[in-house]
């Protein structure tokens, strides 16, 4: 038992249990800050088990920029202070998803437990490593990977941005009209 | 043993750092902004040119009473001001001053600084949202919408000098560095100090906390020890982007003597920085919000991806 087998026990925990938190609360807002923790003690598992890069970008990525952004749409909502009744799941989908939530934890079990063999020494994953397999080895997946987002992208603008003929005609009409009512500022 | 006894130290030393540098920020932001705007600023508090108003800010904030709204989420009310700050003290320790003194000398310590820092934002989210105050999540709605808009270009600028430097550790940028980046790195350094700017929620910029229109943003229910929290962590934020630019852009310590006198060199060049900042927030009016967004999406990103194309380019013709 060392101390990074300490450590790492140490975050698993964390990590284990604000999930949990997170999705057993029921404040919607206190839901999405457990998921900070969560995902800031997942990135000290990769720091811990020796990938620095990938424990910053995760911490770059998730809790920097997309828990901020569903923070930022839970704003627009009516997530109110205290606990939300409303929100709450019914029986059979709990029942649903204790199943689902088994039915992996099994599947990952029957895979992972068969090849794991004594402790192995932990080595530093260096960024040059990293480098080298994604634009190398993985390269083709990781480009159809971001070919995927950017349709996922481009496909949510359209459907944001799609209206029926007869409303655009009335925005186009509405906009009009206040075009005309205020002078242009945005010089 | 040592061991122990050094990382104490080197902790000491950047708690130190963190609690002396953004007062001398402030202290040059009272002054510089009195001269600019031809008044005296605060004259009075420990005899020369008022030099211990911030202390005396600071005893003043102890003193007030911590109130927390009734209807608020308290524990996270009370949080908050800890997750705006802690960022920053921890992005300070992996800032090379020069190659001798730094807290942590970190592989990746670029995007450490950035993922670090990205984190503190949290903490105007929370105080926004908890506040339940309608000022506070107007506020809190526009420093997300900002954030999320300037981290973009930060990232891609600071990218880009990595990729010149053949380097993730701001101490092996600062190391490649030679005056030729003053030039052909310019575009790229220019979107990182705006977007710093951005960042800190400083004028221009300030629409956030915009206090003839939403009282003081996220802050607004926050007061004494917590409210000084936020004021430190915006002045720390100051000093954090200020010495990031200076390793990154200006050389750090390359400069005369730069083998005894180099962190001093560092110290200077972000405190310049730190000065422009303030001057920034002298000369130019807020920016509404439509043209804050305007100004991320269309001229900021745009411009550090061809910065970075740039820069590809001549990494791979020189190479």
């Amino acid at each position: 038992m060392t101390a990074l087998d300490v450590a790492f026990a140490a975050v698993g925990l964390i990590t284990a249990a604000s999930g949990l938190l997170a999705v057993t609360t029921r404040h919607v807002v206190h839901a999405a800050l457990w998921l900070v923790v969560c995902l800031g003690a997942v990135a000290g598992c990769y720091l811990v088990l020796g990938a620095e890069f990938v424990a910053l970008v995760q911490l770059l990525v998730y809790v920097g920029a997309i828990v901020v952004l569903v923070l930022f749409a839970l704003m627009l909502t009516r997530a109110p202070i205290g606990p939300n009744s409303e929100i709450s799941t019914s029986r059979l989908h709990r029942v649903l998803a204790g199943v689902l939530g088994a039915g992996v934890t099994a599947l990952l079990a029957a895979a992972l437990v068969p090849i794991a063999g004594p402790a192995v020494e932990r080595h530093d994953t260096s960024t040059t490593q990293v480098a080298e397999q994604l634009f190398g080895t993985w390269v083709w997946p990781f480009e159809i990977l971001s070919l995927l987002l950017l349709v996922a992208l481009i496909a949510a603008m359209a459907v944001s941005r799609m209206t029926r003929p007869e409303q655009a005609a009335d925005e186009v009409q509405a906009a009009q009209v206040q075009a005309a009512q205020t002078p242009s500022e945005s010089a | 043993m040592s061991d122990t006894v050094e990382v104490t130290l080197r902790a000491v030393g950047v708690l130190a750092a963190f609690l002396v540098l953004p007062l001398l920020v402030g202290q040059t932001e009272h002054k510089v902004m009195a001269h600019m705007q031809g008044r005296l600023g605060p004259m009075y508090a420990g005899g020369f040119h008022g030099w211990a108003q911030l202390v005396a800010d600071g005893v003043k904030f102890v003193q007030k009473e911590d109130i927390t709204p009734a209807a608020a989420d308290k524990r996270v009310f009370r949080f908050a001001p800890a997750v705006a700050l802690v960022p920053y003290l921890v992005a300070l320790a992996a800032i090379p001053l020069s190659p001798d003194v730094v807290a942590a000398d970190l592989p990746a310590s670029a995007v450490f600084v950035l993922a670090v820092t990205a984190v503190g934002i949290l903490g105007t989210l929370m105080a926004g949202w908890a506040s339940a105050n309608k000022y506070s999540l107007l506020g809190a709605m526009r420093a997300a919408a900002q954030l999320l808009s300037y981290e973009l270009p930060m990232v891609l600028a600071v990218a880009s000098v990595c990729l010149a430097a053949g380097s993730l550790s701001l101490s092996g940028i600062a190391a490649a560095w030679s005056p030729w980046w003053l030039i052909f790195q310019l575009p790229g350094a220019i979107v990182f100090l705006v977007a710093a700017v951005a960042e800190l929620q400083r004028p221009p910029f300030d629409m956030p906390v915009a206090d003839s229109e939403i009282v003081f943003g996220a802050y607004t229910e926050y007061t004494g020890l917590r409210f000084a929290f936020f004021l430190l962590s915006e002045y720390a934020g100051i000093v954090v982007m200020s010495l990031l630019f200076a390793v990154l852009y200006l050389g750090g310590w390359h400069g005369l003597l730069s083998d005894q006198l180099g962190w001093l060199w560092t110290l200077l060049k972000g405190f310049c920085i730190a000065v422009v900042v303030i001057w920034l927030r002298v000369a130019w009016p807020r920016l509404r919000e439509d043209q804050l967004q305007r100004l991320a999406w269309l001229v900021l990103v745009p411009l550090a991806l061809a910065q970075l194309a740039l820069t590809g380019v001549w990494v791979v013709t020189t190479a």
